[in-house]
């Protein structure tokens, strides 16, 4: 051994290094997650013995296509509100550096107060007796208390609340990568504030828009506290659903529920993942 | 010109209240004096923080959340460390899979996960016990700490690190007076957050929690299934303020972080 090299630790000590380093947690999360994970997905084809019925039978299962429907039409609406609510809001922290500050503030809050406590606030607000109900009665706009919480438009306000940010933030990052002087030079050649907006800012903030709506209609999938809390009990979700049998103790249903669930999320995922931008903005977002 | 400028910005104003509103009404209902959920309140007291600190039933769900979450912070950030130090200087295709599998928990259906870990936890006994919490949330929490770790050692100058290993440092040495420094931020971060995860963590405590192991969450989830009284307000309110402050630390810790490294 040369003096050169005494220092360092033989060469495949060296490579074994890094791998040692994340053993302890990747052999951590597989015992404690996706070894768990993997084995309740299992029961869907191995109960009572291998077999694929449970999924053959998902195809005339009327209640799980109903779910199945509803889950996906709350989350192309909870999407496609977070959008158009999301969208002034980006381009406003981007153009109003002197607000910035204060509407960051403004989305971070509630992005930070939990799932449970927002929910918790809007059955507070859409409530028979809510706040809703007592300002349009007191306006005398109604005669009887409206009927808002336990709906699906409920749910579609609350998970539309509680999404907003990981719509917001992905948008604005895309704004603020524009080279400013193409603005400029859009309208010095005449082109009207919309035009400008139109043919310039929209589409190069398209790799921002596509990440917000890939991250929200993904996580809206999945939603289960807040349509359990202000939903309406009949139109429940794939989420609610599985929660359901497993409470009766139906695990190999619950396990395919769960498979078409996760495998929904993955598709759509693996789909736009590679869109020009999607996933550098898809990282920088995750909070 | 004027209203051109003042559409938009009234515009966005609404969308703003709209962001905050909810968290500002269960702020005000928590000073309620009133003894049911009425908003706006008849008059202000703090007759439900009293309830709050005066109830066993109340007071025994936080200490078990708050120390559950302490424990998740020291597994989550010793074990994420560690690894995002390791996954750094992996081949890419083995950096891929393991941060594949670390990451994943941001992506899969919580229920998927809460049902998952419930199935296997009932086999090794760890359902409705705070041990069980305890790993759950960890591998929750995981995701938070190795991204917000490996983005502090990807700024590292690598030259700081040959600098003090020629300088006659050995390996243990440049680690802990280099770069442990350097990525501390960025642990600090990522501890926040793993609090946070935990603490306010609920879908799978829902289902692990049993009756041993009762969260804070899951206390006020059992609660609002009765009644929705101002408690859960005074409740949340207090945890609003909680999360507000140690996120609100580690997003400013972060944003100096980032304008150290760009001098």
């Amino acid at each position: 051994m040369t003096a050169g090299r005494s220092l360092a630790l033989p060469f495949s000590w060296q490579r074994a290094v890094p791998l040692m380093l994340a053993a302890p947690l990747l052999l951590f999360m597989l015992a404690f997650y996706a070894v768990p994970v993997a084995t309740m997905l299992m029961r869907s084809v191995s109960d009572p013995s291998w077999t694929l019925s449970h999924y053959a039978a998902l195809s005339d299962d009327t209640v799980f296509l109903k779910v199945f429907w509803n889950t996906l039409n709350t989350s192309l609406i909870v999407t496609a509100g977070s959008l158009l609510l999301g969208y002034p809001v980006a381009l406003a922290l981007v153009r109003a550096p002197k607000w910035a500050p204060l509407i960051l503030v403004l989305i971070l809050l509630p992005f930070w107060t939990s799932v449970l406590v927002r929910s918790y606030a809007w059955m507070v607000l859409m409530g028979r007796h809510g706040l809703i109900n007592e300002a349009l009665l007191a306006a005398g706009l109604l005669d009887q208390p409206l009927r808002i919480l336990n709906t699906p438009l409920a749910t579609q306000i609350a998970m539309v609340h509680i999404l907003l940010p990981y719509m917001i933030l992905p948008i604005a990052n895309a704004l603020r990568q524009i080279d400013p002087s193409l603005g400029r030079a859009a309208s010095g050649l005449g082109a009207t504030p919309f035009k400008t907006f139109r043919q310039v800012t929209l589409p190069l903030s398209m790799p921002g828009v596509a990440a917000g709506v890939l991250l929200v209609f993904v996580l809206a999938l999945g939603f289960y506290i807040t349509p359990a809390m202000v939903g309406g009990p009949r139109e429940i979700t794939l989420s609610m659903l599985i929660a359901q049998q497993v409470d009766q103790l139906n695990w190999a249903y619950a396990a395919t529920l769960s498979a078409v669930l996760l495998a929904t999320a993955l598709a759509l995922i693996a789909a736009c993942y590679r869109l020009p931008g999607v996933s550098t903005a898809f990282r920088m977002s995750a909070r | 010109m004027s209203l051109a400028r003042l559409l938009p910005a009234s515009v966005v104003g609404l969308i703003l209240l709209f962001l905050v509103f909810p968290i500002v009404v269960v702020v005000v209902v928590s000073f309620s004096s009133a003894t049911y959920l009425t908003f706006p309140p008849p008059a202000f007291g703090l007759r439900w923080y009293e309830a709050y600190f005066t109830s066993a039933d109340w007071l025994r769900p936080t200490w078990l959340s708050i120390w559950v979450a302490a424990a998740v912070v020291v597994l989550s950030t010793l074990l994420g460390t560690i690894a995002a130090l390791g996954i750094a200087r992996l081949p890419k295709a083995m950096r891929i899979l393991a941060s594949g599998l670390i990451l994943s928990p941001l992506i899969v259906p919580g229920i998927v996960v809460a049902i998952g870990i419930y199935y296997a936890f009932a086999r090794y006994g760890l359902v409705g016990s705070p041990a069980g919490l305890i790993f759950a949330h960890t591998c929750l929490a995981v995701p938070f700490v190795v991204t917000s770790v490996s983005a502090s050692l990807a700024g590292i100058d690598p030259r700081l690190e040959q600098a003090a290993l020629s300088l006659g440092a050995t390996p243990s040495g440049t680690f802990f007076q280099v770069t442990l420094p350097l990525i501390r931020p960025g642990i600090l971060v990522g501890a926040l957050f793993a609090f946070i995860s935990s603490f306010d963590e609920l879908v799978v405590a829902l289902f692990i929690s049993g009756s041993g192991a009762v969260t804070l969450p899951r206390r006020m989830w059992d609660d609002l299934r009765f009644a929705i009284d101002p408690t859960i307000a005074a409740v949340s309110t207090l945890t609003i303020v909680l999360t507000a402050a140690l996120l609100g630390a580690a997003h400013l810790l972060r944003r100096r972080t980032e304008r150290m490294r760009t001098v």
